[in-house]
């Protein structure tokens, strides 16, 4: 279209401009040149250290790759057929979920209710805001470590305190449930204050006259909670859901370092084996590169659908 | 290999926001015109003192020394640099379990009979210098240590339960398998609270490498289900297991170091290295209560040792192979025998008097040397390792005895551990 249209005549004479003198030629140069070089950092650092990766592993994981072989042997999506056929990768997607689950559900419920606290007028504000901050502050390996000391199966504390209480000590490593609540309150731990401060930011950009009328009206604090609170956050709270859901898919600092002898297991029986674990675990341990990238490529393919799922659900909510 | 500039793509991309991540062994010169050598170990070699030596009568090389705690993430560092085709230490140290993982990829070693100096005929055990030979002759790690096994035991449990509690007393409890596992019955229904040995997988191994055949034959096949040796070692351990032997502590964990510390189990199974392990972990407080006794079920065995190796990727192989092959002269090992208990595996070591008069405080001034030697004459020869042999041991079998401990049914562990292993040998 475009090309027949430039033909078209509209009647004008072409006025023959001068020719710019060759200093104005460097500017024309520039203005026309520079916009790219200044986005181009992110473009060529996108390119090196995002798009090509990705792509690559995708050719990766047509073949038959181990590390330090010579000559990788093509072989189609023969990966991606065992992988499906492969026990193992469906217990560590379960696993994925069910951690996500329990990490991400009562994170931000626990979130908006610290938001909300932190809302009111609080002595010492800023003091109690920068306090939550404080797990997300502190290196995430020595949490993992202390948290792994206190879900010790014989000698940690937390069996110690449930002790106390009468009630039987819980095999964390053992049971799959108890590992999953184990991992889940290491994340909990870290990303709750993190996503509050955000919850609580998004509640004080809420207009204040919104709520003197509902004041007027004799609404009930909990009633302005619900009825004006809530759905003016709806936004930020499926913001957080979308970056949670990235990140709790993607978990593996703490399952891997859950696991006592420093395996990539996940425990005896892969109790707590996530998806990127078994990756690792088939990159690095199994040495198998063309399986591992074949897993990474199902993850990302599981990453879209969620994000996807979550985009449709948030049009909907938001309009 | 072929996908070098890949790495070199990657590694340009990420120095700007590190810049030592990549290509160590390009960064071969200090500043003021040493030569720098790396050298990568895991565990305890006992090497400090010994590169202080060597720097100083060698005052134009300077020794950084990788120490990584554990094995088993050295050697996936190991394989995922040779893979990439960079960023190794010029002398990386290989354990024994790695071993046909690294023979399989001898080519990215150096021969040290071609680039090394010229190393004395008979220097190393002949089984560990034929381990690491290739079909073609070539030698692709010098040996360091070797690992004997003996029995360490806690005297003042021993004594508690009515048990012998002398070194020579204890050690017809040692005879064999069975009567270790009869004489951990009567332990444990005398002792409350406290279990005979640390974790199934540990005895297990000890047992398991005593085997003439392991996982594999000596052809590269697989095993684990035909072998009829293997099965009954598993057999007597989940069933000792299921009488309240063991203390279900994995191996180097942070429980397995409580467990120590509050003696929490009466044996452990005592590669020499293990004592400097034991003294760490069971610390000053403990002292004098751990003994070890120059007996073990069935008579002697290996586990572990490890060798020196020279990557290709080395730029300054021909100096650290000279670094390499002193650090395993008789006279050296000798010195980290006494660091950290590393057990020479060179001939003249053996018979040193040093080695031979050594003793160590922690364990009652026990002749250790003296202990040691004899239990590695014992060993007849290194059972044959093959290909995924490292990786069945730690991420097969030890979890699935571990599972057995957690409560899962013996029979079904066994099932899935053959199966495990078939995976990871595929």
């Amino acid at each position: 279209m475009t090309a027949t249209l430039s033909k078209v005549d509209r009647g004008r004479v072409q006025e023959t401009r001068p020719r710019p003198p060759r200093r104005y030629r460097l500017s024309n140069l520039d203005t026309k040149v520079s916009p790219y070089l200044f986005v181009a950092p992110f473009f060529v650092l996108f390119g090196a250290i995002g798009l090509f990766p990705l792509l690559y592993t995708a050719y990766v994981s047509l073949f038959d790759w181990e590390v330090g072989a010579d000559e990788p042997l093509f072989i189609g999506l023969e990966n991606y057929r065992t992988l499906f056929e492969d026990d193992q990768f469906w217990n560590a997607l379960f696993n994925t979920f069910s951690i996500f689950l329990l990490s991400s559900a009562p994170q931000i419920v626990v979130a908006v209710v610290i938001a909300a606290l932190l809302n009111a007028n609080l002595r010492a504000r800023t003091g109690w805001r920068m306090g939550v901050l404080l797990p997300y502050v502190a290196s995430l390996v020595a949490l993992t470590i202390i948290f792994g000391n206190l879900f010790g199966p014989q000698y940690g504390l937390v069996n110690d305190v449930l002790g106390l209480v009468g009630i039987d000590p819980i095999d964390w490593q053992a049971s799959t449930f108890g590992s999953h609540v184990a991992i889940a309150s290491m994340v909990n731990w870290r990303w709750t204050g993190y996503n509050a401060l955000i919850i609580l930011a998004a509640m004080q950009a809420i207009p204040r006259d919104v709520y003197e009328a509902a004041l007027v009206d004799g609404a009930s604090a909990l009633r302005r909670f619900f009825s004006i609170t809530l759905p003016m956050l709806k936004p930020t709270l499926i913001f957080v859901v979308v970056t949670s859901t990235i990140g709790g898919l993607q978990i593996f600092t703490e399952p891997k370092l859950f696991e006592p002898s420093g395996g990539s297991g996940g425990g005896t029986e892969h109790q707590y084996q996530t998806v990127v674990l078994y990756l690792y675990q088939s990159a690095f341990q199994g040495l198998d590169l063309g399986y591992a990238s074949a897993i990474a490529w199902v993850l990302f393919m599981v990453v879209i659908a969620v994000a996807a799922l979550n985009f449709f659900l948030t049009r909907r909510a938001v309009r | 290999m072929r996908h070098r500039w890949i790495s070199v793509l990657i590694c340009a991309a990420v120095s700007a926001a590190a810049t030592t991540a990549c290509g160590t062994g390009g960064a071969s010169q200090t500043a003021d015109g040493k030569t720098e050598l790396t050298i990568a170990t895991f565990n305890e070699f006992g090497y400090e003192e010994l590169f202080k030596e060597y720097e100083a009568a060698h005052p134009d090389v300077k020794i950084t020394q990788r120490k990584t705690g554990q094995g088993q993430p050295h050697h996936q560092n190991l394989f995922t640099k040779l893979g990439a085709g960079s960023g190794l230490a010029d002398i990386e140290g290989v354990e024994e379990g790695y071993l046909s993982q690294v023979m399989s990829k001898a080519s990215q070693f150096n021969d040290l009979k071609e680039i090394g100096p010229k190393v004395e005929d008979g220097r190393w055990l002949d089984w560990k210098t034929q381990a690491m030979t290739t079909k073609d002759g070539k030698l692709i790690g010098y040996g360091t240590d070797i690992g004997p096994l003996a029995m360490c035991y806690r005297k003042d449990l021993f004594q508690q339960a009515g048990l012998p509690s002398d070194p020579e007393g204890v050690k017809a409890l040692f005879a064999t398998w069975d009567s270790y596992f009869a004489a951990g019955d009567q332990f444990v229904a005398k002792v409350p609270g406290v279990a005979w040995f640390d974790s199934a997988a540990q005895v297990y191994n000890a047992m398991h490498n005593q085997l003439e055949t392991g996982y594999y034959d000596k052809s590269d096949k697989l095993v684990v289900d035909t072998n009829a040796d293997i099965k009954s070692n598993w057999t007597a351990v989940t069933g000792a297991v299921a009488k309240g032997q063991s203390a279900r502590l994995g191996a180097f964990s942070n429980e397995w170091n409580t467990g120590f510390k509050l003696g929490k189990f009466a044996t452990k199974t005592c590669p020499s290295w293990m004592l400097g392990v034991v003294e760490t972990q069971a610390g000053p407080e403990n002292k004098d209560k751990w003994a070890v006794t120059d007996a073990f079920p069935n008579g002697g065995g290996n586990w572990g040792g490890s060798y020196l190796s020279v990557p290709k990727q080395s730029k300054n192989a021909k100096k650290a192979a000279e670094l390499a092959a002193w650090l395993t002269a008789p006279e050296q090992q000798i010195k980290a025998f006494k660091a950290k208990g590393t057990f020479p595996s060179q001939v003249k070591a053996l018979e040193a008097p040093e080695l031979l008069e050594q003793t160590n405080a922690y364990f009652g001034n026990v002749k250790a040397g003296a202990l040691f030697a004899t239990q590695a004459k014992k060993i007849k020869a290194a059972q044959y390792k093959g290909p995924a042999d490292g990786q069945i041991q730690e991420t097969v079998f030890s979890p699935a005895l571990q599972s057995v401990e957690q409560g899962k049914n013996a029979d079904e562990a066994w099932t899935t551990a053959v199966e495990g292993a078939k995976k990871a040998a595929k």
